[in-house]
């Protein structure tokens, strides 16, 4: 029998997800027509009974939803990730604080690079990885000089971690020499030597001239720092330390259609509002569930949505969603209370008193659940 | 639902509005004349209302309590800027041409101008379209000066050049509240005296209200520029005085302004202003509106009752002599009502008020009880004593989430604490170390209804966090419902029907003669089939048709938060039964357990030398590698985890290697203990504690961590000082490698209370934290709720999503998040 058709025959109205969970459920049992559409309908009255009631207060449920177990969450901001191997990334409230807050620049911003076909081995990842990954000259340095009677920098090269990274001496020296400078680096028997343009240098500049030619981008992307290979259920999938989306996805062997940052903003400027939108879900979420802690998607799912129904993302707090609130009332009560009654004093705003704090303020009843509604009673009628 | 107030407009006072809401001119710095009156056209003057008791207000004959209050003025002999509006002031000069007073761009461009007055006030043009003028520079000078090309320019030739900008320039600038000369203020409102009320100290000397003293400081600051403006003063001494009546209307405002002193009182405390009430938690908004006091309420420390219902608290009757629930008197419930009456306040079903239809409120006391029972009319409403089964509202602070605040019946009790069963400890996150709660008492009936049918324990087993119980049985019931489901319980037939008929279920008759404690905790079940892993893991729990046939049940079964059995019961049977689920097999657990012993003693701890020896074995051993890997590390060849430094990898090796010592101390410990030490039984069942508990006192501690590492904090380049310096091995850093049995050394009982106070810190931080976070994710969320058309929508009617949660699921009554797909 096919249980796909007549799940799909008989119930319409059921979401897509508990569908497919009663196709999985009749093939598991092996059902008979009968029973099969016993089950059918046993969902289905299931399914109305869960539905949400008009006038249910959505948002503060889903608030202290979040929140409540928000109190036994860890403060420490740093956790290694995936055993002792991994990139150490902001976790636990200081994470939640951060995705609700919509901050410009979070503390720890990671991608998570998916691979394409191709490149499916640990050789192959670890060589996406090494193209993500940014080289500056220090990470390939083993020890440096200061020539003082030649006037001249020297550094030793670690042959290892350039066989690793996969660059040779020539191609340090090249990069080195890119762009504008005031040195010439060349190769002398496995040293690196930067000789000054300026014949007579003062040792001082000569140190600071080291330390640029030490900071001097070599290979990879420009903000990221580690780039680990990991593999999970046998994928092998690249985690980094920095964010650089929109040149990663250039990369070669990226897979580019699932490759994503942790990073709400950064998501929205290389992917869109929505693409943004599922960024704060899942991140908020996973920060979540990582502690150990049992919320329903959903709630963060309402904090996602209210954060950016307007086309752009708005922090949860006095510079986002409440300071932007209709109600003059609503916004004084919340923070800055004098900024608001002044500003709207100037604009002649008018308060239409339609939610819920500013009816507590002045003592009615409130627009929500049973407060939306009012049941008369005609004692004629009986 | 019809409202009595529409709509708010906020607008600002004109002068004339000042004027005509006004009922005096306040003029006299005096508050008192001689007599000790109020003095008339002083700033306590009689007909801004009344303060004190017995006297009537001179404008509106209403008397203390009733009476609003009344506004009055003062003429200010000079014009002054509010604060408030210094910016706004300041964006109106540069955004208008000096010489015509029209905005600074030309018309169209004006047009098409988003916020014109702010972006006018970002690019001061040099010269103006309309009249070609030159326009000078307007700087601003804090908190309130102004120059126009290096000048000073006084409020009143700023209020000049506002009173020429034409409306319509009003209107394109958004300035919609007023006219922008309104900004400069010619007359002060002053507060009616009732909202700054004078108290009497005990000395009957009169302490006036902070903003009294500010009005009376500015009045005479006000006469006296009035005085010099007369005899025509040098302008230097005008200005100066100018620029005092600035200070103090401004400080009259906000007393915390930036670069402006503090206005302070005699005592040298800063003064709280307008500005300041409104403000902060404590202010008008967040303290008085959002938040209100309540009557009708108590509060009192809480203690455990296991034989009352999860529906009902205990309430002391000392606390139900004192609150009231009014009640109309009807044919049917005269004859009740007036024994309530006839019993006075003092003796408990009493009642403590009476008001007749006219609104006449007579006190029933204890010499006037009997003769108002026979006065007793229908219509006549009593406030009677609350009494056993009346609905209440329970709360426990902090109210991190609806279960926070619950319905329960009320149930008087003698003694002086509130009673609550132990299975709604968990949705409150209360304990009884000294904990208070706070009851209500609702007094409408919509809002008893409400109460009963929402927020009634019973109805909110299932939490809407994760869809599941979050009530259910705690620490001994588990213990106890584990142990009596242990294979071999029999009691004879006698037992049995003892133990069912105490826990609460009188109509089950046992037959046989002999009975597993299985079948007496099926005797609880209703019909339900079910299948789960417990949380002691060893076998599957299987339920069929309501009778128990294999497994033992524990925490996963019944427990808050898993309860497996809980939420089968709650979703196929309704929260009645769920209720009554809960209340029958905690007490059976507790009967049980009464009649069987559940002890716990250090020797239950005790483990085999063997053991013993094994342990302190694993650890020597781990330590050795701790010291190898050390070694190795000086040497240079110790293996780098990718992306760590050389010394953060040995930290990581260092930390695993001693982690392994104590998962394998916990199996060593775990396979020692006998199966039914009560230590074991309440590990596994989940009651309380888990095996890590269990192998820190008879094992090992072990690694104490900061900061998530290794305790490196301390002296210099050590820990203590009883180590070498840069000692790596891991006693040197915070490894304890004693049990809490044995005995901790002092340098390993040092460590463990850096660990602790580590734990403490984080803990008051974080709620901190969180605490704030909940507040804006909960004002930012409020508005939002399902509308009648099953959208989710904003205040501004914008959907937010269509369905809520994608698929229209309320979590609160799903399976934990789901659908239940079920063939029954």
């Amino acid at each position: 029998m096919d249980y796909e058709e007549k799940v799909d025959e008989m119930c319409e109205e059921l979401p897509e997800k508990v569908r497919s969970r009663l196709v999985d459920r009749m093939e598991d049992e092996d059902l008979s027509e009968a029973e099969a559409e016993e089950l059918i309908e046993n969902t289905k009255e299931a399914y109305d009974k869960c539905k949400f009631e008009p006038g249910e207060a959505i948002g503060v449920v889903s608030a202290q939803s979040i929140s409540e177990p928000a109190t036994q969450m860890t403060m420490r901001t740093y956790h290694v990730a995936g055993s002792a191997q991994g990139v150490e990334i902001t976790q636990g409230l200081p994470r939640l604080i951060e995705i609700v807050d919509a901050r410009k620049t979070i503390k720890t911003p990671s991608m998570d690079v998916y691979l394409k076909d191709d490149y499916q081995t640990e050789e192959g990842a670890r060589e996406v990885a090494n193209e993500i990954r940014e080289t500056k000259m220090l990470d390939v340095v083993t020890e440096d000089r200061i020539d003082l009677l030649n006037l001249v920098v020297e550094f030793d090269l670690d042959t290892d971690s350039l066989d690793n990274i996969g660059l040779s001496e020539e191609e340090v020296i090249s990069n080195l020499n890119k762009g504008r400078r005031k040195y010439e680096a060349e190769s002398e028997d496995g040293m690196v030597k930067i000789v000054p343009k300026e014949d007579d240098i003062s040792v001082r500049d000569l140190q600071k001239m080291k330390n640029k030619v030490m900071d001097k981008h070599l290979k990879g992307i420009k903000g990221i720092s580690q780039a680990v290979v990991t593999e999970t259920d046998g994928e092998w999938s690249i985690q980094t330390l920095g964010t650089n989306l929109k040149k990663v996805l250039k990369v070669e062997g990226v897979d580019p259609t699932r490759t994503v940052s942790g990073d709400p903003r950064e998501m929205q400027k290389v992917f869109g509002i929505e693409a943004c939108r599922n960024t704060i879900l899942k991140e908020g979420h996973e920060t979540i569930m990582e502690q150990g802690l049992d919320v329903d998607v959903r709630h963060m799912m309402l904090v996602a949505d209210t954060m950016t129904v307007d086309g752009e993302i708005k922090a949860i707090g006095r510079y986002g969603v409440a300071g932007e609130k209709g109600s003059v009332l609503a916004r004084a009560s919340f923070e800055v209370t004098v900024r608001h009654l002044t500003e709207a004093s100037i604009k002649g705003e008018v308060d239409e008193l339609n939610s819920t704090v500013e009816n507590v303020i002045i003592n009615q009843t409130v627009p929500v659940g049973t407060g939306m509604y009012e049941v008369s009673y005609n004692p004629q009628t009986e | 639902m019809p409202h009595k107030i529409q709509s708010i407009e906020f607008n600002i006072l004109s002068p004339q509005q000042i004027k005509e809401m006004a009922v005096a001119e306040i003029t006299e710095p005096d508050l008192y004349d001689k007599s000790g009156y109020p003095a008339e056209g002083g700033v306590m003057d009689p007909r801004m209302g009344v303060i004190d008791p017995g006297m009537k207000c001179r404008t509106c004959g209403s008397s203390i309590g009733s009476c609003p209050g009344h506004f009055g003025y003062i003429d200010l002999s000079r014009p002054v800027i509010h604060v408030r509006y210094v910016k706004t002031v300041y964006k109106l000069l540069r955004a208008t041409c000096q010489d015509c007073h029209k905005p600074l761009a030309e018309d169209e461009e004006l047009e098409d101008m988003e916020d014109p007055l702010y972006n006018l006030y970002l690019k001061k043009r040099k010269k103006c379209p309309h009249c070609d003028a030159e326009q000078d520079k307007v700087k601003r000078q804090r908190p309130h000066n102004f120059t126009l090309g290096g000048k000073d320019i006084n409020p009143r030739e700023i209020r000049e050049w506002f009173e020429d900008i034409s409306d319509e320039t009003v209107e394109k600038f958004e300035l919609e509240g007023g006219r922008p000369e309104w900004l400069i203020l010619t007359l002060l409102p002053v507060p009616p005296v009732t909202m700054r009320p004078s108290i009497t100290l005990e000395s009957s000397q009169r302490s006036e209200d902070d903003l009294t003293h500010k009005l009376v400081d500015l009045i005479r600051i006000n006469q006296r520029l009035a005085d010099n403006i007369e005899i025509g003063a040098p302008d230097f001494i005008i200005d100066d005085l100018w620029e005092l009546l600035q200070y103090h209307v401004s400080t009259f405002f906000d007393n915390n302004l930036s670069s402006v002193p503090q206005a302070r009182h005699r005592s040298g405390r800063a003064l709280k202003t307008l500005a300041q009430r409104l403000k902060g938690k404590e202010g008008r908004f967040r303290g008085n509106l959002a938040g209100k006091r309540v009557d009708f309420s108590s509060r009192t420390v809480i203690s455990p009752d296991p034989n009352i219902s999860i529906n009902e608290v205990g309430v002391p009757e000392q606390i139900a002599k004192e609150i009231t629930i009014p009640e109309k008197v009807r044919e049917d419930n005269i004859k009740e009502l007036k024994s309530l009456v006839k019993n006075g306040p003092d003796r408990h079903p009493g009642a403590n008020y009476l008001t007749r239809p006219d609104g006449g409120k007579k006190k029933i006391t204890p010499d006037n009880c009997e003769k108002i029972a026979e006065e007793l009319e229908t219509g006549f409403t009593v406030e009677r004593h609350i009494q056993d089964g009346d609905i209440t509202l329970f709360n426990r602070q902090p109210s991190l989430h609806r279960m926070s605040l619950m319905a329960h019946r009320a149930r008087i009790m003698p003694g002086k604490t509130f009673r609550l069963n132990l299975c709604v400890c968990d949705p409150y996150n209360a304990d009884f170390d000294g904990d208070e709660m706070n009851l209500h008492v609702p007094q409408t009936p919509e809002a008893r209804a409400e109460a009963e049918e929402l927020m009634l324990v019973q109805e909110n087993i299932r939490s809407p966090r994760f869809g599941g119980p979050i009530m259910g049985c705690t620490q001994d019931h588990v213990s106890g419902l584990y142990l009596l489901t242990k294979e071999d319980v029999e009691f004879d037939r006698k037992e049995a029907q003892e133990l069912i008929t105490q826990s609460g279920k009188e109509d089950v008759s046992i037959s046989s003669e002999t009975v597993t404690g299985r079948e007496v905790f099926s005797a609880f079940l209703p019909d339900i089939t079910i299948a789960f892993e417990s949380e002691s893991g060893k076998e599957k729990v299987i339920i069929e048709d309501g009778e128990m046939k294999q497994g033992r049940i524990d925490e996963a079964a019944v427990g808050s938060f898993s309860g497996k059995l809980t939420e089968k019961i709650q979703r196929k049977y309704g929260s009645e039964r769920a209720k009554d689920f809960l209340n029958s097999v905690s007490r059976l657990s507790l009967e049980y357990l009464n009649r069987r012993g559940l002890t716990m003693s250090v020797s239950d701890l005790d483990i085999t030398d063997e053991s013993h020896e094994e342990i302190q074995g694993m650890v020597i051993e781990a330590e050795e590698d701790a010291k190898g890997l050390i070694d190795d590390f000086k040497e240079g060849d110790i293996e780098q985890i990718p992306g760590q430094t050389v010394e953060e990898s040995l930290e990581s090796h260092i930390n695993r290697r001693l982690g392994q010592v104590q998962n394998s101390a916990n199996d060593v410990v775990g396979g020692d203990l006998p199966e039914d030490s009560s230590a074991v039984v309440m590990a596994k069942s989940g009651a309380r504690g888990g095996m890590v508990q269990l192998s820190q006192i008879a094992g090992v501690v072990g690694q104490q961590t900061l900061e998530g590492e290794r305790i490196h904090r301390g002296y210099k380049q050590r820990t203590l000082s009883l180590f070498e310096r840069d000692e790596l091995s891991p006693e040197a850093h915070g490894f304890v490698r004693s049990s809490f049995k044995s005995g901790l050394s002092p340098e390993e009982f040092y460590f463990l209370v850096m660990n602790g106070r580590e734990g403490l810190m984080d803990t008051s931080l974080r709620t901190r934290k969180s605490g704030y976070m909940e507040r804006r994710l909960v004002n930012a969320l409020q508005d939002l709720k399902v509308e009648a058309d099953g959208t989710v929508r904003d205040n501004r009617k914008v959907i937010v999503q269509f369905k809520p949660g994608e698929d229209g699921v309320d979590p609160a009554k799903s399976k934990q998040g789901e659908v239940p797909i079920e063939m029954e």
